[in-house]
């Protein structure tokens, strides 16, 4: 089954699934995998390639490691997914963010940081893998 | 909606700017309270939006994201109007709903 016609159909009965469906929608694995490559493992990332066209906009200097925001934009065409780790984190895979239908690859979220760390993205367009890290020093770890 | 939830949805040029906050615990399960027991992880693994019922993001989310989650994306094609929905889901199997109709930036 094509990603795409599986993420519409799974998306329009979304309320009605019951809790093991949505489990099985989750990516267990990949959010649970305690170092990056593990997760990248299981985010099916085979090979990547450092990227210009990912700007991300972090702090250097975080004071408050429990609140960390973060914005990154994809300017690669036809960007599908956007992820984003934290290489120091006991489980590094913050978030994964698909787009579809008229959303810009685009997002402002705020995040944990348990210490100073690289701030990681992988950007997904088809069977291709795109990079971009930041380093942001964090002064106080917040991931309790 | 539910009172845990703000959402706002701005046309501006070509772009609606989306925001929602919402009010959730986020917890790790690896924090311990002041009677030093481990709080039982407590985090929302699945948030969607829609755009007049048409899927546009699909979010997973790990323990990594902040208490009371901030997210903000950007939509093209959208008018004054078009009503935007966003519905999340945690590991504990609640669940939580809001809807902001695009106004004018």
């Amino acid at each position: 089954m094509q990603r795409r016609h599986f993420l519409g159909m799974s998306l329009a009965s979304l309320l009605l699934l019951p809790l093991q469906a949505l489990a099985a929608l989750w990516n267990k694995a990949a959010f649970e995998a305690a170092t990056v490559p593990a997760a990248r493992q299981h985010l099916q990332v085979a090979s990547e390639q450092p990227s210009s066209e990912i700007d991300i906009v972090a702090p250097d200097f975080a004071e408050n490691g429990a609140v960390v925001q973060v914005e990154v934009r994809s300017r690669i065409a036809n960007t599908e997914a956007i992820a984003i780790l934290v290489d120091k984190n006991p489980t590094p895979l913050i978030a994964n963010f698909m787009f579809s239908n008229g959303a810009d690859p685009y997002v402002v979220t705020r995040i944990k940081m348990a210490e100073s760390a690289q701030l990681q993205v992988i950007v997904k367009v088809g069977e291709h893998y795109f990079t971009a890290s930041k380093q942001v020093q964090v002064s106080l770890g917040g991931c309790g | 909606m539910n009172d845990n939830m703000k959402m706002r949805a701005l046309l501006k040029g070509e772009i609606t700017e989306v925001k929602v906050l919402i009010g959730h615990p986020m917890e790790t399960g690896r924090r311990k309270n002041d009677l030093e027991q481990v709080v039982p992880a407590h985090f929302i693994q699945l948030l969607t939006a829609s755009l007049n019922g048409k899927p546009v993001l699909e979010a997973q989310w790990g323990t990594g994201i902040s208490k009371n989650p901030y997210l903000t994306f950007h939509l093209r094609g959208a008018k004054v109007g078009d009503l935007i929905k966003v519905v999340w889901h945690d590991n504990k199997g609640q669940t939580g709903n809001g809807e902001a109709s695009v106004s004018a930036g």
